[in-house]
C-alpha cells in the first residue's frame, strides 16, 4: 500500500500533529523530569544536570551548520546509538546535544565525536559564542539580500576560539537574517547580520498582469511609495504600479506581495550590522539590536568586511565589559558614543533613526561624553 | 546531473567550523540533485543574487500550509533543483528524538526528497529542503502512515508552536513547557494547517524569564514561566559560594575560562540586582521578595543556592514581531500570572488565545500581526477585548500627554450641547 494518485483521499491521515515528546526522552530525563536541582558547566560544551534523586545527566553540546544532509543526521544517530542509548536532541541555536547518564561515559563519547574531523565541534556553553541562528539565504530563499550559510560559516570560522571557550564577559548571541523579513529574528541579538537591499523595486510590466493583486502590492508599502499606474505592453494599456523611489526604504514587502517587483541586486544588496540586543530578562529588560554599520558588501565567498567588523566588536567588548555584562548592557553603561569610539566603527547619519518613533532615540539631555566625535567643538 | 565546478564555494570548505559545502558534496554522491543545488549556489556566489523564483503555491490536499513552493530560475542549467519545495515537519517539544524516529524520517526523505535538511528552522520545525511537486503527497502519506508524523505551519495560520526544553532538563522551568506546547499544538491542528488568519500567529513557551526560545521577541502569544511566592534560598550553599568552594562555581561555571578573581557576592549578585532587593545580614542572604521582579540574575549566578519559588505559573505577553513592517516589537505584558497546568487542559492559556483570535480575525488587516493591530487600536482597547482591567504593570510609565479618548458616558451630561443656549451666555 501507499499513496494512490488516482484516489488521493483514500485512507488519508491528517491533523495528527507532532509526535509526543514523552516518547523521545532518554530514561534519565524522563525519570527526573520536573525534579532537577541544579546544573554546572563542567568544561566548555559539557553540562552536568543533577536531580533531587541524585541522578545526573551529562550533556556534550556540538555545533552544526544547521544545513545538514541525511548523511549528517545518520552520523549523529550513529554517535547517539553508540553512546546515548539512541537518544539525541537539538537546541534552539541549532546545536546537537548528546546526553549520557554517567560521567565516565563522556570521554568515550568525545573520542567518537573527534573521529568525525571537524563535524562536531564541542562548545557553545556559558560565556561563549554559541552557534549562529540564521535563515536560508541563497541556498533556498526567494527574497534574500545576502546568503546565510556562507556568512555564518566564515564568521564562525573566525570566532571559533570563542565557541570552544568561556572567556567572554557574558554569552554573545549572534544571528543572521538574509532580508528584512527577519525569519532569523535578529532584532534582539548581541550581534546581528541583516541582509538589506538598497535599490528600489523594478516594475516588470510584462509580468505584472495575472501574477500580482495590485491593491495588495500598493497596500504593502508602509510609506505609501507604491501607487497605481498604467503602462503600454505590446500596444495594450495595462494596469500596473509605480514606485516613488525617494520614499522607498527598501524593505521588500512589495516584492513579497508581488513577484513583478524584484529588488535584489548584486551592488545594491549587502549586510548591515546591528548590536546590543538581548532576549533574556536577566538584570536588564530585553533590548532591541541597534544599527551600527549600515552596509557591508556581499563580497563572496568569505565576506571579509563582515568578519572583520564582527571580530572588532567582539574583541572590544571582551576587553572592556564587566563580568555578566551583555554587549548591549556594556554599550549602554559606557554610552553609545563610547561604543563607536572604542570599536573604531565610523558613526554615520544612517545610525540615526528616521522611521517610526525615531524621536525616542534622540538625545534630549545634556548628558553626553566627549569623544573623538566632538573634537571639532572641543579641540 | 553533472558535477559543477564550485571554485567559490570550495573556499567555504576551509576553516574549523563544519562546512555545509562539504556536507552537500558528500551527499551528492548518492543524491545527485545536490550537485545542482551546489551549482546554483555557486552561480549565486558569482552573481551575488538569489536564483530562486518568487514563491509558488504547492501543498498537500486539505492543507493550506506546511509546504513552501520553491522553483529554480535556471532549471536549464540545474534541472535537479527545478522544483525544490520545503516541507516543514512539526518537531517534537524540546527537540528530543530517538534515533529510530530520526533515521526513519531520513530514510523517507532520502527516498522522496533531496536529502537536504535544516535541524531546525527558525520557528522550530524540522525543515526538509528540496521536494518535487509530485513527491509531496508520497512523502506526506508515508510520513503520516508510517511515522505518525504531521507537517507544521506556513502562511497566514498558526505557525508551529515551540518551547524550551523546560522541566525535562532544567531546574528553572516554572511549568511544563513541553506538555503545554504539545497539547495546544494538538488542540489547534485546524488553525495550524488551514490559514484563516490576517497573518501568521506564533505561540512560544519559555519556562522562565531567561526565555531560551525568545518568546518575548518572536511570538504573538508568549507564555513565560514565573512564580509568585519567594525565591527559595539554601543558606548553606550561599556560604559555599561565598567561600569560593570549587563545587559551587559562579554562574554555574559559565565564566570558568577566564580569571575574573574571587567570587564576590556583593559585587556580582547584590549590586547587580535591578531592584536592589537583596542584602547580606551577617552571613545570611536576605531577599525582599515583595520588591523582586524575578529577573533570574541571582538564580543564574548561584543555581545551587537559589531557586524559583514553589507557586509557579506564567506571565502572558502578547504581540512580539520582527520589524516588518511597523518596526520591531517586544511582547507586551497582558496577564501578570496564570496557572499553567494540564489538569485543566491549559484553560488558563486557551481562554486568552481564543479571545484574541475571535477579535483579530475580525479587525486585523491583511498581513497585520496582532502586535500591530494592538498598536493601531491602542492598549486600552485591546485590554477591553481581553476583558482585563488595566494595571500599572501594563505600562513602563504613565502617559506624558493628556490626549485621552474620553468616552461620552464618562462625562456628566454627555456630549450633546446646545450652541444657541451657549451663545446666549457667551457672545462670539
Amino acid at each position: 500500500m501507499g499513496y494512490d494518485p488516482n484516489n488521493p483521499m483514500a485512507d488519508r491521515i491528517s491533523d495528527i500533529g507532532p509526535r509526543y515528546f514523552g516518547d523521545f526522552l532518554p530514561p534519565v530525563i524522563k525519570e527526573n523530569k520536573g525534579k532537577w536541582l541544579y546544573h554546572e558547566i563542567l568544561e566548555p560544551g559539557v553540562l552536568m544536570h543533577v536531580a533531587e534523586s541524585g541522578a545526573k545527566v551529562f550533556t556534550v553540546r556540538c555545533g552544526s551548520p544547521r544545513l545538514l544532509t541525511v548523511t549528517n543526521v545518520r552520523d549523529i544517530c550513529d554517535v547517539a546509538d553508540k553512546h546515548c542509548d539512541g537518544y539525541v536532541r537539538f537546541t534552539t541555536r541549532n546545536n546537537v546535544e548528546f546526553m549520557v547518564d554517567s560521567q565516565d561515559k563522556i570521554d568515550g563519547l568525545k573520542a567518537t565525536l573527534k573521529t568525525y574531523g571537524n563535524q562536531f565541534p564541542i562548545g557553545g556553553t556559558g560565556a561563549s559564542i554559541s552557534n549562529i541562528v540564521h535563515t536560508q539565504g541563497w541556498v533556498h530563499c526567494h527574497t534574500p539580500a545576502t546568503d546565510a550559510s556562507g556568512p555564518v560559516k566564515v564568521v564562525m570560522d573566525d570566532l571559533f576560539e570563542y565557541f570552544g571557550s568561556m572567556t567572554l564577559p557574558a554569552h554573545v548571541r549572534i544571528a543572521l537574517a538574509c532580508c528584512l523579513n527577519m525569519c532569523g529574528a535578529v532584532h534582539a541579538s548581541d550581534i546581528a547580520m541583516l541582509g538589506i537591499h538598497r535599490k528600489p523595486p523594478m516594475i516588470d510590466n510584462e509580468r505584472i498582469t495575472g501574477v500580482c493583486e495590485l491593491p495588495l502590492a500598493i497596500a504593502a508599502c508602509p510609506l505609501g511609495a507604491v501607487k497605481p499606474d498604467k503602462a503600454e505592453v505590446r500596444g495594450e494599456t495595462i494596469k500596473t504600479v509605480k514606485v516613488n523611489a525617494e520614499r522607498c526604504m527598501f524593505c521588500g514587502n512589495c516584492y513579497t506581495m508581488c513577484p513583478a517587483m524584484p529588488l535584489a541586486d548584486p551592488e545594491g544588496d549587502g549586510i548591515a550590522i546591528l548590536v546590543g540586543g538581548k532576549v533574556s530578562n536577566s538584570k536588564s529588560e530585553p533590548k532591541f539590536s541597534k544599527l551600527v554599520v549600515p552596509f557591508l558588501p556581499n563580497n563572496t565567498p568569505r565576506w571579509p568586511e563582515v568578519v572583520e567588523v564582527i571580530r572588532k566588536i567582539v574583541e572590544t567588548y571582551a576587553k572592556d565589559a564587566r563580568k555578566y555584562e551583555r554587549l548591549g548592557e556594556w554599550a549602554e553603561r559606557i554610552g553609545w558614543e563610547k561604543f563607536f569610539e572604542k570599536t573604531g566603527l565610523p558613526f554615520t547619519e544612517k545610525s540615526i533613526d528616521d522611521y517610526r518613533l525615531a524621536y525616542n532615540t534622540w538625545r534630549t539631555s545634556t548628558h553626553f561624553k566627549y569623544t573623538t566625535h566632538t573634537d571639532a567643538y572641543t579641540k | 546531473m553533472a558535477k559543477h565546478p564550485t571554485p567559490l564555494l570550495d573556499e567555504l570548505e576551509k576553516g574549523p567550523w563544519p562546512s555545509f559545502v562539504t556536507a552537500l558534496k558528500k551527499q551528492a554522491e548518492t543524491k545527485p540533485e545536490c550537485w545542482d543545488l551546489l551549482g546554483q549556489l555557486e552561480l549565486s556566489y558569482k552573481d551575488r543574487i538569489t536564483h530562486w523564483k518568487h514563491g509558488g503555491i504547492v501543498g498537500v490536499f486539505g492543507y493550506g500550509g506546511g509546504v513552501v513552493g520553491r522553483y529554480s530560475d535556471r532549471p536549464d542549467l540545474f534541472p535537479g533543483v527545478e522544483h525544490f519545495h520545503t516541507m516543514r515537519i512539526n518537531q517534537p517539544s524540546g527537540m528530543y528524538y530517538t534515533t529510530k524516529h530520526l533515521r526513519a524520517m531520513m530514510d523517507l526523505w532520502e527516498k522522496y526528497g533531496s536529502g537536504v535538511t535544516n535541524m531546525h528552522g527558525s520557528t522550530g520545525d524540522m525543515i526538509l529542503l528540496g521536494c518535487r511537486t509530485e513527491s509531496l503527497e508520497l512523502m506526506f502519506y508515508d510520513m503520516t502512515h508510517q511515522l505518525d508524523q504531521d507537517l507544521g505551519g506556513s502562511g497566514s495560520n498558526l505557525r508551529t508552536p515551540s518551547c524550551c526544553l523546560g522541566e525535562s532538563r532544567c531546574e528553572w522551568a516554572c511549568y511544563d513547557t513541553q506538555e503545554a506546547c504539545y497539547t495546544l499544538t494538538q488542540q489547534y491542528q485546524d488553525e495550524l494547517h488551514r490559514p484563516a488568519f490576517p497573518y501568521k500567529f506564533k505561540f512560544k513557551f519559555s519556562g522562565c524569564p531567561n526565555d531560551c526560545v525568545a518568546a518575548i521577541a518572536r511570538c504573538d502569544f508568549a507564555v513565560i514561566g514565573t512564580w509568585k511566592d519567594e525565591i527559595r534560598i539554601d543558606q548553606e550553599a550561599v556560604k559555599k559560594y561565598i567561600a569560593n568552594d570549587p563545587a559551587f562555581p559562579s554562574n554555574a561555571g559559565a565564566h570558568k575560562g577566564r580569571d575574573w578573581g574571587k567570587f564576590d557576592i556583593q559585587k556580582e549578585v547584590i549590586d547587580l540586582c535591578p531592584t536592589h532587593c537583596m542584602k547580606m545580614d551577617g552571613d545570611k542572604l536576605v531577599i525582599d521578595n515583595a520588591e523582586c521582579t524575578r529577573c533570574m540574575h541571582c538564580i543564574n549566578v548561584m543555581p545551587r543556592a537559589l531557586r524559583p519559588g514553589l507557586e509557579k505559573g506564567a506571565t502572558i505577553s502578547i504581540g512580539a514581531k520582527a520589524p516588518i513592517l511597523e518596526g520591531a516589537q517586544f511582547a507586551t505584558l497582558v496577564v501578570p500570572f496564570v496557572k499553567v497546568t494540564k489538569e485543566d487542559d491549559f484553560a488558563g492559556l486557551t481562554e486568552y488565545i481564543e479571545k484574541i483570535w475571535d477579535w483579530w480575525m475580525e479587525v486585523g488587516k491583511n498581513r497585520e500581526r496582532v502586535g500591530e493591530t494592538m498598536q493601531r487600536v491602542g492598549l486600552p482597547t485591546f485590554l477591553k477585548v481581553m476583558e482585563i482591567e488595566p494595571l500599572p504593570q501594563h505600562v513602563k510609565e504613565p502617559r506624558s500627554n493628556p490626549y485621552i479618548f474620553w468616552r461620552e458616558d464618562e462625562v456628566p451630561g454627555g456630549w450633546e450641547r446646545d450652541i444657541v443656549e451657549f451663545r446666549k451666555r457667551h457672545a462670539a
